[in-house]
C-alpha cells in the first residue's frame, strides 16, 4: 500500500470509531443492552489505536509501546478499585484525561513557536488552559473524596474569594489574548499554564462534600471539551466527536445534578453551601423524638406489605449494603414488598448508589428514581431509611427559610411509617436540622446502620422462620 | 477564518447534539458507569499522543507525547475494564439463582 493509502485506511478506523462510539452510548440506555455498549466501544478504541500505529508520521514505535504498557499498568488498577471508591477513580480519570489533552496542545505550541498563526494560538491557548485547570481542579476534587488529610474536606471560604478567583481566570484569558497578538513573546505560555492549574485549585477547594456529584460531572464536560478543542487544533475529526459526546454527558449530568440539588451553575460554583448552614443550624429547639429498637422494626416491617427503603452515602459509609441484601431477602421471602428510593445525588457521584446496591447483588428493577417512588410513597406502610439525611428533608418542601427549601426530595413523609437508621440526632452533612425525625410516625432507630439493619435481620429470621 | 475550523465546528455542533440526545436516553440507573465509558472513549485522544509521540519534532514535544500515551491509555483500559465490571453486576431479579 502507497502511504497515502494507508492514511486513507487509518481515517476510516476513525469513522468506524465514531460509529462505535455512538452505538455505544446508544445501548447503555438500558442495562440488557449496556454490556454490548462496552464491549463496541472497547473494539471501536482498540482499533482506532492499532492503526494509528501504522501511521507514517510514526517513525519509532519502541518508546509509544512502553508509553502504551505503562498506561495499561496504570490503568488496570484503577480499573479494580472497589464500588466505593468510584468517585475518586473518576475524578482522577478526568485529571488524566485533561492532562492528556493539555500535554498535546502544550507540545503543538512549542513545535511551532514563536510562529504559530493567530487563530491556532487561540484555539491551543483555550484549550491547554481548560485541560490545565481541569488537571488540578479534578485532582483536589479526588483528593477530597479520598479524604486524605492535608485537602481540606469543608469548602475553604474567605470573603472576596469569587472576585480573586475570577481574576485568575481573567488573567488566564488574556495572557492568551497577548499570545495570539504577540506570538513572539513566548515566555508568557507558561505563565498561562501555572496560572490556569491555580485557577483549576481555586475553582474546586471552595466545594463541599454534598456539591462533589455535581463538581465531578462538570470536570467530566471540562475534559470533555477540552479533547474536542484538541480536536480543533488538530483537525482530527474523531477527537471532535468523542469530545463532543464527553463534554456533551458531563454537561447533562451536571444539569441533573443541579436540578437535583434546586440549585443554580452559578451557585454550586460560586457559592460555597458552607456558609448558609451555620446560621440555619442556630436556630434549634428541642423537640421529642420516638425510638425503637431492632425488635419493634423487626415487628412492623414484618407486618407491612410495601416497604420502601431510602438509602444515602451513610450506608456505604457504615459497609451496609450486604446487610441491607439480606434484610432486603428476608422481607421479599416474606411476601412483603420491598423497593429502593434513589435520590439522584444519594452517593457521592451521579448513579452511585444504584452501582453500591447492585453490587450488593439487589436487583436493578426493584431499584426506583425518586419521581417513581415518591407517587408509590402514600401508599406505602414503612420508609426505611438508611443513611440518608437532607434528601428526605420534608423542609424542602414546606420551610422557605430553609437552605435546601426547593430541593426535591423523596417524599418519606408521607409513607404510614418511617423509621431512620442514624447513629445520633446530629444533623447530616449540610447541618440543616431534619423536621422528619420529630414526626408522630416517625421511629428512630440509633445505632451503626450495619449493626442494626444485622438485628433487624436475625429478629425477622428468628421469630418469623416459616 | 480557516476552512477547518468551520468543518470542525461542523462536527462539533452535530456530535454535541447528537450526545445530548444520546445522553438523555441513558437510564440514570447507569449514570455512573454513564461517565466511566465517556471517559474510556474520550481516552480516544490517545491517537493524537502517539502522533505527536511518534513524529519526533522535538525532544520536548516526544517527550511530552509519550507522557500523554501513558495517561490517555490508562483512561482507556482502566475506564472500560471498570465500567465493564459495573454493568456485570446490574442483574434482574430473575436472573439470579437462591
Amino acid at each position: 500500500m502507497t502511504p497515502d493509502q494507508v492514511l486513507m485506511l487509518i481515517d476510516f478506523t476513525y469513522i468506524a470509531a465514531v460509529v462505535g462510539f455512538i452505538l455505544s452510548l446508544k445501548w447503555l440506555s438500558s442495562p440488557v443492552t449496556a454490556m454490548r455498549g462496552v464491549l463496541i466501544g472497547e473494539i471501536a478504541s482498540g482499533i482506532a489505536v492499532l492503526a494509528t500505529l501504522f501511521d507514517a508520521r510514526v517513525t519509532e514505535h519502541k518508546w509509544i509501546i512502553i508509553a502504551l504498557i505503562i498506561g495499561a499498568g496504570v490503568g488496570v488498577p484503577l480499573g479494580l478499585v472497589k464500588m466505593t471508591a468510584v468517585p475518586q477513580r473518576t475524578a482522577l480519570s478526568h485529571a488524566f484525561g485533561a492532562l492528556s489533552a493539555a500535554l498535546i496542545g502544550i507540545a503543538e505550541y512549542y513545535v511551532a513557536a514563536p510562529n504559530v498563526p493567530r487563530f491556532e494560538m487561540a484555539e491551543i491557548g483555550l484549550e491547554v488552559v481548560i485541560g490545565s485547570l481541569t488537571v488540578t481542579g479534578s485532582l483536589i476534587a479526588a483528593g477530597k473524596l479520598q479524604e486524605l488529610k492535608w485537602i481540606p474536606q469543608r469548602p475553604i471560604v474567605y470573603k472576596g474569594q469569587n472576585y480573586v478567583s475570577l481574576a485568575v481566570l481573567a488573567s488566564a484569558i488574556i495572557l492568551i489574548i497577548a499570545l495570539v497578538f504577540r506570538p513572539d513573546l513566548t515566555f508568557l505560555f507558561p505563565i498561562m499554564v501555572i496560572v490556569a492549574l491555580i485557577f483549576g485549585i481555586m475553582l474546586v477547594t471552595p466545594i463541599g462534600g454534598a456539591d462533589m456529584p455535581t463538581v465531578i460531572s462538570l470536570l467530566n464536560s471540562y475534559a470533555g471539551f477540552s479533547a474536542a478543542l484538541l480536536g480543533f487544533v488538530l483537525q482530527s475529526k474523531v477527537l471532535v466527536v468523542a469530545g463532543a459526546l464527553d463534554g456533551a454527558s458531563g454537561f447533562i449530568l451536571s444539569v441533573i445534578m443541579c436540578k437535583a440539588m434546586n440549585r443554580s451553575f452559578t451557585n454550586v460554583l460560586f457559592g460555597a453551601f458552607g456558609q448558609v448552614q451555620v446560621a440555619a443550624a442556630g436556630a434549634k429547639e428541642e423537640r421529642v423524638v420516638k425510638s425503637a429498637s431492632p425488635e419493634d422494626a423487626a415487628s412492623i416491617l414484618a407486618s407491612a406489605n410495601k416497604v420502601v427503603i431510602v438509602p444515602g452515602y451513610g450506608m456505604a459509609v457504615a459497609q451496609a449494603q450486604h446487610k441491607v441484601r439480606e434484610l432486603y431477602d428476608v422481607l421479599t421471602k416474606k411476601g412483603i414488598d420491598v423497593r429502593f428510593g434513589i435520590h439522584p445525588v444519594a452517593g457521592r457521584m451521579p448513579g452511585h448508589m444504584n452501582v453500591l446496591l447492585a453490587e450488593a447483588d439487589i436487583p436493578y428493577d426493584k431499584l426506583m428514581e425518586m419521581d417513581v417512588i415518591n407517587g408509590d410513597l402514600p401508599q406505602t406502610d414503612v420508609a426505611l431509611i438508611i443513611g440518608a439525611n437532607d434528601v428526605t428533608n420534608p423542609a424542602a418542601r414546606t420551610d422557605q427559610g430553609s437552605p435546601i427549601y426547593g430541593m426535591p426530595i423523596i417524599d418519606v413523609d408521607k409513607a404510614r411509617t418511617v423509621m431512620v437508621i442514624k447513629r445520633s440526632m446530629a444533623a447530616g452533612f449540610a447541618g440543616i436540622d431534619n423536621p422528619l425525625y420529630y414526626l408522630n410516625q416517625t421511629l428512630m432507630l440509633f445505632g451503626d446502620a450495619k449493626k442494626f439493619v444485622t438485628e433487624i435481620v436475625q429478629s425477622l429470621s428468628g421469630s418469623g422462620g416459616h | 477564518m480557516p476552512a477547518d475550523f468551520i468543518s470542525s465546528l461542523f462536527v462539533f455542533i452535530l456530535a454535541a447534539f447528537l450526545g445530548i440526545e444520546l445522553i438523555k436516553r441513558v437510564s440514570p440507573l447507569l449514570h455512573t458507569p454513564l461517565m466511566s465509558l465517556t471517559n474510556a472513549l474520550d481516552a480516544i485522544v490517545v491517537v493524537a499522543a502517539i502522533i505527536i509521540a511518534g513524529q519526533h519534532e522535538t525532544s520536548l514535544s516526544t517527550k511530552l507525547g509519550l507522557i500523554a500515551v501513558a495517561a490517555s491509555f490508562s483512561n482507556m483500559v482502566g475506564g472500560f475494564l471498570i465500567t465493564d465490571r459495573m454493568l456485570s453486576m446490574f442483574k434482574t431479579g430473575k436472573g439470579k439463582k437462591a
